[in-house]
């Protein structure tokens, strides 16, 4: 047992009610809040190296002892995400502090700022399927809140798509819980995965897992992405970033965990799930290049990159979980800083569309070499962090013989970087049609959290070697269940 | 005239009823979350039969405050195992003898049902409050 465990989702609930209380103190709100990602950051950094050393840590609740009780389990893939949302988070909530206007940070902004984080930072970390089910509820009320708050009319558009969409979801994983308890009378990860064991993936078993591969690939953005570019292009720019950042990797998460543990003997599903992502990558690249609104584009890369990180899961081989796993962090990352990017240069020139927007690169130089930056990051240029990801991905697809898989998720690299240079090219380069009496002055506020979220990209990259120990350990414990179901099921282990 | 002479002693039998459930819940049918039901009920019946002017000045307190104290009051006592060392959310109780009730069972999961219960109550009279200024 440890209690260090439940504190990255405790911690932002905590903090997030107390801010209630000082409603009309923003900056104490603000102080507060970016204190709290941090600790949890350096709390997820502990347990990280912690199990690094002496394995997957568990912590049952009120001491009920699994199968019977609910628990947090951390495993590296779990902590892992949980240290990068937090630090991700971290320096969005420095954005936010910079953009966020005054109405809406009196309207509790920060408070489900801290809901949401504490929502995905649950689900990651969460042993029992009924668990997962709730703290994805959390993450997404929070979520229904930051979309439409500020009120304007394309935010309740959209916020209306976003709910309806994800209140058919929710149903429909309620629904396959409740058919997985029928089936197998568990809903402890772990015990389900020995129960599907025992009892075979039979057809009614498998149509359960492809029940839940629907519901985690609507939140996902896994082929049913339809409703994504809409609502992550309508809210406040640091309330973009977020979702960007972390809302569609709890879904890639939910996918992992599912046909990483539980419904792993139907090689069919992995052949499902390689279709959706060559589909998802070829869909995204054809939208990240057919549109003109620079915020499409950049939600466009989001579906792109979901479809390649799921190439590692339909692959399914040590090598492709290293990559994905390697990539999925760098795409926190390199989304969020895209994200930021986008959305200042549309506070800046007051315009969205890529023609209308033009030499920017003379007037906010900074700006414009960030955005270089993350283009060649998330196309995989070496040395940053996009690349190494990348390498891992085509050995496994390599070892497995995934041609198909491995030409595609490359030429989605040079979809994104078509995509991405179009904007450099266009808005970026050229002739500067903003005088430098006119330009919007450039706030040192808005630069800090953009230089952190690049240096931290340029760091993954070069540092990839730091890493690695723990991304190791994250593909071993998804390529080998039984890890993680002996961690849960067995009492000695603590 | 008589919506409100009744209500005023109908009002506080919801509440001995809710509190009666809410204390109920730790070994019989009951709990927090009915408890919280019904407590609101009670106040959502006033805002109907009086008008929401009267019944804030009956109840100065922010719902929404209350919904936040709930919380706290829930996620503290999961928090006072940290004290302990034991692992999060581990209740205790303790049969106390109280002078006029005789013995009773309390113990931190009351604290904790209580705070399900101001939750609850919070949430719901700010939804009814919510949805009753749009129309205004």
């Amino acid at each position: 047992m440890n209690n260090l465990l439940v504190l990255p989702m405790i911690l932002p609930v905590l903090v997030g009610v107390i801010l209630v209380f000082i409603k009309p103190y923003i900056r104490l709100q603000r102080l507060i809040s970016v204190l709290t990602t941090i600790a949890s950051a350096a709390i997820a950094a502990y347990c990280l190296e912690r199990i690094h050393r002496t394995g997957i840590m568990r912590l049952d609740f009120g001491d009920w002892l699994p199968p019977h009780g609910i628990l947090f389990v951390g495993d590296s893939f779990a902590v892992l995400l949980v240290l990068v949302a937090c630090v991700v988070s971290s320096i969005i909530l420095l954005y936010a502090f910079a953009t966020t206007g005054l109405e809406a940070e009196t309207m509790f902004f920060y408070p489900f700022f801290l809901f949401l984080l504490a929502g995905v930072n649950g689900s990651f970390l969460t042993g029992d399927l009924f668990n997962l089910f709730v703290c994805f509820e959390v993450m997404l009320l929070a979520s229904y809140v930051l979309l439409t708050l500020g009120g304007r009319k394309t935010q309740l558009k959209e916020g209306i798509t976003y709910v309806l969409i994800n209140v058919l979801a929710s149903w429909f994983f309620l629904l396959g819980i409740a058919y997985l308890y029928g089936a197998l009378g568990t809903l402890n990860m772990a015990h389900i995965a020995v129960r599907v064991a025992e009892v075979g993936q039979g057809p009614l078993l498998s149509l359960i897992g492809i029940i839940f591969l629907l519901v985690f690939s609507l939140k996902a953005g896994l082929l049913l992405y339809f409703w994504l570019p809409g609502s992550y292009s309508a809210p406040p720019t640091a309330v973009a970033a977020l979702f960007g950042a972390l809302l569609t990797k709890v879904g890639i998460y939910a996918l992992y965990r599912m046909f990483t543990l539980i419904f792993v003997h139907d090689p069919l599903i992995y052949k499902m799930i390689g279709v959706l992502a060559v589909v998802t990558m070829v869909g995204g690249c054809l939208g990240a290049i057919a549109y003109s609104d620079i915020r499409q584009i950049v939600s466009y890369n989001v579906i792109i990159s979901v479809g390649f990180v799921l190439t590692g899961l339909a692959i399914a081989t040590t090598t492709s979980f290293q990559g994905a796993s390697y990539y999925l962090i760098h795409d926190m990352v390199s989304k969020a800083l895209l994200f930021l990017l986008v959305g200042t240069v549309v506070y800046l020139t007051g315009r969205s569309k890529v023609n209308e927007i033009s030499g920017l690169i003379r007037n906010y130089p900074l700006v414009g070499w960030l955005f270089f930056l993350a283009m060649l990051a998330i196309a995989g240029i070496p040395p940053l962090s996009g690349f190494i990801g990348k390498v891992y991905m085509g050995l496994g697809a390599i070892e497995t013989g995934s041609y198909v898989l491995l030409a595609v998720a490359f030429l989605s690299s040079i979809g994104v970087l078509y995509s991405l240079l179009r904007i450099f090219l266009n808005s970026f380069w050229g002739e500067t049609t903003i005088s430098e009496d006119d330009q919007k002055p450039f706030k040192k506020a808005i630069g800090l959290p953009l230089v952190l979220l690049a240096v931290l990209n340029v760091g993954m990259g070069v540092g990839a070697e730091l890493l690695a120990p723990y991304i190791q350990d994250v593909a071993n414990t998804l390529a080998d269940p039984q890890q993680y179901i002996q961690a849960v099921l067995d009492e000695d282990v603590k | 005239m008589i919506l409100q002479t009744v209500t005023k002693i109908v009002f506080f039998i919801i509440l001995t009823f809710g509190v009666e459930l809410f204390l109920s819940g730790h070994s019989n049918p009951g709990g927090g979350f009915i408890g919280g039901l019904v407590l609101s009920s009670a106040f959502v019946l006033l805002y109907l039969v009086y008008d929401i002017e009267t019944v804030h000045r009956g109840t100065p307190f922010d719902f929404k405050r209350v919904a936040a104290l709930g919380v706290l009051l829930a996620v503290g006592t999961g928090l006072l195992s940290f004290v302990f060392k034991l692992p999060f959310l581990t209740q205790a109780t303790w049969v106390v003898d109280l002078p006029v009730f005789g013995e009773t069972e309390l113990g931190t999961m009351t604290i904790f049902e209580a705070g399900v219960a101001l939750t609850v109550l919070g949430v719901v009279v700010t939804i009814i409050l919510g949805i009753s200024e749009d129309v205004e």
